[in-house]
């Protein structure tokens, strides 16, 4: 069986499936995190398969885009937990909970 | 047909490596599966003839953001995470947002199979490093600058944030804002 346009959206949307999921059962800052660069590339998949079947340039220089604010993003984040590491001394998204009351 | 295959045993290892990292409760181990979940996707990239993304996935992706991240594992010193209460209801909530998803994906697969095939062309190449740069220097001009400015406020936002202030420094910060409340409960 030839992969076609559809076997790459199927593999695309199974890898966004885990992810999302994994969001959701990841108790730990960096876990999530992981799992949010696991979607982006489902979705950078997508783009690049659309990319090759329709002969178009454009869809891999948005996979370029994405993949700058997935770098920005790594590093701002990065900082974000070192810093609440620092303050709560554990990663743990349950703990992230003054701005509650 | 060597391309079949290679699609197919490298979509495996994705999957396969994708459900391992979920798995894991130690980041590490989440960690080096996403490597490799990201070197199989840049195989795929080949397969679909695309090298500069391909390899723009294994600089960016496996090189420097996968660094970052084990350094932080590192320094943070992470063990596995605990169990919490809150678990049974977040498995229900995860469960069925899975459910919903693989739903959407198996009706996106069935419509778009059921669409007429695009065959592809093999004398066009989109993916080569001519095409990408000629398109990101006329057409996507504004947007690379605009890229280029956010990973500059993306440098210093992270070394700001990952600052240690020093004692005299937090003591100042403490201070005003014990100022700030006692004006606050006078007013």
């Amino acid at each position: 069986m030839e992969p076609n346009l559809a076997t790459y959206l199927g593999l695309s949307g199974i890898l966004f499936t885990i992810g999302c999921v994994g969001v959701v059962f990841k108790r730990n800052a960096l876990g999530m995190f992981m799992c949010i660069e696991l979607m982006l590339n489902a979705v950078n998949l997508t783009f690049v398969a659309f990319s090759r079947y329709y002969a178009d340039v454009h869809g891999q220089l948005f996979v370029f885009m994405v993949m700058s604010v997935a770098a920005a993003e790594a590093a701002v984040g990065l900082g974000i937990f070192i810093a609440f590491f620092r303050n709560r001394q554990s990663i743990d998204v349950d703990t992230a909970s003054i701005l509650k009351n | 047909m060597v391309s079949t295959a290679l699609f197919f045993l490298f979509a495996g290892f994705a999957i396969m490596c994708a459900i391992s990292m979920v798995y894991h409760k130690n980041p590490l181990y989440s960690a080096i599966s996403l490597v490799g979940v990201f070197l199989s996707l840049a195989c795929i990239y080949l397969t679909l003839a695309a090298p500069f993304i391909a390899i723009v996935q294994i600089l960016v992706y496996a090189g420097a953001i996968m660094v970052l991240v084990v350094f932080v594992i590192m320094l943070l010193n992470l063990d596995d995470e605990p169990n919490t209460s809150r678990l049974k209801y977040l498995y229900a909530l995860g469960g069925g947002l899975g459910i919903v998803l693989l739903a959407q994906t198996l009706f996106v697969v069935y419509a778009v199979s059921r669409t007429p095939n695009q065959a592809i062309d093999p004398n066009v190449t989109v993916g080569n490093t001519l095409d990408i740069g000629r398109a990101m220097y006329t057409d996507y001009l504004l947007p690379v600058e605009i890229v280029g400015v956010m990973l500059l406020m993306a440098i210093v936002g992270s070394v700001v944030l990952a600052r240690r202030l020093s004692q005299p420094q937090l003591e100042l910060v403490i201070d005003k804002e014990e100022e700030r409340i006692s004006e606050e409960i006078n007013s």
